[in-house]
C-alpha cells in the first residue's frame, strides 16, 4: 500500500479518482463472432427442420425403443466396468513403472509398449478369435499337471473379449496418467513418509496417490469420455452396444441415416451427463489448491458479454 | 515429553569414516562423530557443506558409500550375514527409521490429512498400535507443542510455524530415541521462529538425544551440549558452544560465525 498519492498520467492524483465509476471494458469484436455463429447455427437448424431425409419421425419412432435401451445400458455398463479395470490395472502398472526393480520396471514398460502400439480394433479382434491361437485355456502348473481344462470358445464371449480388449488398452493409457500424477507429487512427501518407517507401498497408497489425484482426475474424466465412444468399436465383435443395436434395426429396416442419427443422440447425451459429472468433480478438487474457484459455464457466459458487473468494485472481479 | 524406558546406554548415533558422493561429487569426506545419549548437538557449516546429506545419512534416506553409521547400537542399513556385511532390504530399512524421527526445513506434512491424522498416520499405520490409544497421546503432544484447538486443521490453513510443530509432534509421536532436525526455523517468517524453538527447547530438556542443524546460533548457545562445524564435508572443529562459539580455532568457523552473527 502506498500512502503517498501518485501523479497520474492524466494529472489527477489516485485520489481523486477513487470517486470515479467504473465501467466494465467493451468489447465490439465479440459482438461480430456472436453474429457469425448467430448465421451459421441459423443455417444449420434450418437444413436439420428442412432436409425429409433425417427422417425425424423415425428417430423418434426408434429413439426409447427397447433395444435403442439395451444398447444404450450396455455402452454405459461396458464403460464403467472397462474403466474401473483399466483404473485399477493403471496404477499397478504405474507403480510398477516407478519401481527401482528393472524387472518390474521393464515388464510394466513393455505391457504399456504394446498395448499402445497396436489399434485398438485390432486387439478386440484378437481377443474375440483367441479360440484360433488357444482352443483350449487350463489352470496348472507352468509345463507340470493341469487342474483344469476350458474351451477358449466358451469362455470368451464377445462380451469379455471386449471388456478385455477395452480395459487392456485402456489400463495402458492409464498408467501414463497415473504415473504423471504420481510424479507431480513434491519428493518431500515421500522422504517425510519414509522417515515415520512407513513401507513403499504404504507410502504410496497413504500419501502419493491421494495427492496425485487432483492431477489424474481431470484426464481421468475425458478418457472415460473417450471410452464411451470407443465402446461403439465392439460392435465388429457382434456385442449389442448402442451401436450394434441401431445397425442390427437398420440392417433389417434399411433406414440408416435415422437410426445413425438416434446413436449419435444418445452418445452426445450420456457424454454431456459425464462432461457435467467431470466439472464438477474438478471443481471440487480445486478446493483448497487454488484461492479462487474457477467459473461456471453461466458465470463464465455472464463475463463474456460484461453483464451483471455493473457496480461491481474491482477487487471483486479480479481473477 | 518422551517415555524414556530405554536401557540403553551406549552412543546414540556413532558415525565412523562416513563417506557419500553423488555421482563425482564428493559432499562427505570421512565423517567421525559420536553423539551421546541425552546429548543435544547442534550442526554447523556453510550451505553446501554436507550438513543435510549426513544427518539424512543417518536414516539411511541416502546411502552411504563407505564407512558405518550406528544408532543406538545398530548398525544402520547393514546386517550381518555369514561373517560379512549385506544391504537391508528396503522392509528392514524401514524398521531401524522407527525409532529416529526427523523433522524438515519445508516440514513435509502430509497436505491431505488434519494436523491429528498427520500425527496419528504412523504410529496407527505402521507400529499398528491401537487407535484410542495413539488418539490419546496425539492430541497430548499436539496440546504440548501449543496447537490444542487446530487438531482438525489442515496444513494449508496453519502458519509455518504451526506446521513444523505438528511436524514435531508428528516425529514424536513414534516414540523416536533420536530426533532429527533439519534447519526446522529456516523456511520460517522471524516471528514464527521463536515458537519452534521453545518447543525444541522443552525437548531437549525432557532428556531427548537430538542432532540439529541451524544456523540460530543463540539456540546452539543456549541448549546445545556440543556444536560441531563442518565445511567441505569434514568436521573441522567441535566442542562446547563456549568452545566453538566464542572462541572459534578454525579459520573457517570464525569466518562463519562472523557472516552469521553480523
Ligand atoms: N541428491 C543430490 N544429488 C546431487 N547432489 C546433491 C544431492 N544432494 C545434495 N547434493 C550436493 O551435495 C552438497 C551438500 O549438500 P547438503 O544439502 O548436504 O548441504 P547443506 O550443508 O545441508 O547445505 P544447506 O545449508 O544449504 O542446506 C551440495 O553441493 C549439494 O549440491
Ligand atoms: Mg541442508
Amino acid at each position: 500500500m502506498r500512502s503517498v498519492p501518485v501523479q497520474a498520467p492524466g494529472g489527477l492524483a489516485d485520489e481523486d479518482t477513487l470517486d470515479l465509476p467504473v465501467r466494465p471494458a467493451r468489447h465490439p469484436g465479440r459482438w461480430l463472432g456472436l453474429a457469425v455463429v448467430a448465421v451459421l447455427a441459423a443455417m444449420l437448424v434450418n437444413t436439420l427442420l428442412t432436409n425429409p431425409r433425417f427422417e425425424w419421425d423415425v428417430v423418434a419412432q426408434y429413439f426409447t425403443s427397447e433395444s435403442i435401451i439395451l444398447g444404450v445400458r450396455r455402452t454405459i455398463d461396458l464403460t464403467v466396468i472397462t474403466m474401473l479395470i483399466a483404473v485399477l490395472l493403471g496404477i499397478v502398472l504405474a507403480v510398477l513403472r516407478l519401481s527401482p526393480n528393472p524387472i518390474l520396471s521393464g515388464a510394466s514398460w513393455l505391457f504399456i509398449w504394446f498395448f499402445r502400439g497396436t489399434p485398438l480394433l485390432v486387439q478386440l479382434l484378437v481377443w474375440y478369435n483367441l479360440a484360433a491361437l488357444y482352443p483350449d485355456l487350463s489352470l496348472g502348473i507352468p509345463f507340470g499337471p493341469e487342474f483344469v481344462q476350458l474351451e477358449v470358445n466358451v469362455l470368451i464371449t464377445g462380451y469379455a473379449a471386449a471388456v478385455l480388449g477395452l480395459s487392456l488398452n485402456e489400463s495402458a493409457y492409464m498408467a501414463e496418467i497415473v504415473r504423471a500424477g504420481i510424479l507431480s507429487v513434491d519428493q518431500g512427501q515421500t522422504e517425510a513418509a519414509q522417515a515415520l518407517g512407513m513401507s513403499r507401498l504404504r507410502t504410496m497408497r497413504r500419501v502419493v496417490l491421494p495427492q496425485a489425484m487432483r492431477v489424474i482426475i481431470p484426464p481421468l474424466g475425458n478418457d472415460t469420455i473417450n471410452m464411451l465412444k470407443m465402446t461403439s468399436l465392439v460392435s465388429v465383435i457382434a456385442v449389442p452396444e448402442l451401436l450394434f443395436a441401431s445397425q442390427t434395426i437398420y440392417s433389417r429396416t434399411f433406414q440408416t441415416i435415422p437410426l445413425l442419427l438416434v446413436a449419435c443422440i444418445w452418445y452426445l447425451i450420456v457424454v454431456s451427463l459425464l462432461s457435467v459429472g467431470q466439472y464438477y468433480i474438478e471443481r471440487r478438487f480445486a478446493r483448497g489448491a487454488t484461492r479462487n474457484l474457477p467459473l461456471t459455464p453461466f458465470q463464465k457466459v455472464k463475463k463474456f458479454f460484461g453483464w451483471g458487473q455493473r457496480g461491481i468494485t474491482t477487487t471483486e472481479v479480479k481473477e | 515429553m518422551v517415555a524414556q524406558t530405554d536401557t540403553y546406554l551406549g552412543p546414540m548415533v556413532q558415525a565412523t569414516n562416513v563417506h557419500k558422493s553423488f555421482g563425482r561429487v564428493e559432499v562427505l569426506k570421512g565423517i567421525d562423530l559420536t553423539l551421546r545419549k541425552g546429548e543435544v548437538m547442534c550442526l554447523l557449516g556453510q550451505s553446501g557443506s554436507g550438513k543435510s546429506t549426513f544427518l539424512r545419512c543417518i536414516n539411511h534416506l541416502e546411502r552411504i558409500d563407505a564407512g558405518r553409521i550406528r544408532v543406538a547400537g545398530e548398525l544402520i542399513g547393514y546386517a550381518r550375514q555369514r561373517g560379512g556385511l549385506r544391504e537391508m532390504h528396503e522392509s528392514e530399512v524401514s524398521a531401524q527409521r522407527l525409532d529416529i524421527g526427523m523433522v524438515f526445513q519445508h516440514f513435509n506434512l502430509f497436505p491431505h490429512m488434519t494436523a491429528l491424522q498427520n500425527v496419528m498416520e504412523a504410529p496407527v499405520g505402521v507400529r499398528r498400535e491401537p487407535k484410542a490409544e495413539v488418539r490419546e497421546r496425539a492430541v497430548g503432544l499436539l496440546t504440548k507443542v501449543g496447537l490444542a484447538d487446530k487438531q482438525g486443521a489442515y496444513p494449508r490453513q496453519l502458519s509455518g510455524g504451526q506446521q513444523q510443530r505438528v511436524a514435531i509432534a508428528r516425529a514424536l509421536a513414534m516414540r523416536p530415541r533420536l530426533m532429527l532436525f533439519d534447519e526446522p526455523t529456516s523456511a520460517l517468517d522471524p516471528e514464527l521462529v521463536s515458537d519452534v524453538l521453545d518447543v525444541m527447547r522443552d525437548l531437549a530438556a525432557s532428556g531427548m538425544t537430538m542432532m540439529v542443524v541451524t544456523h540460530e546460533i543463540g539456540f546452539a548457545r543456549e541448549v546445545a551440549d556440543r556444536v560441531v562445524f563442518m565445511d567441505g564435508g569434514v568436521i573441522i572443529e567441535q566442542g562446547t558452544p563456549a568452545e566453538v562459539l566464542d572462541n572459534p580455532q578454525h579459520k573457517r568457523t570464525q569466518g562463519f560465525l562472523a557472516k552469521v552473527l553480523a
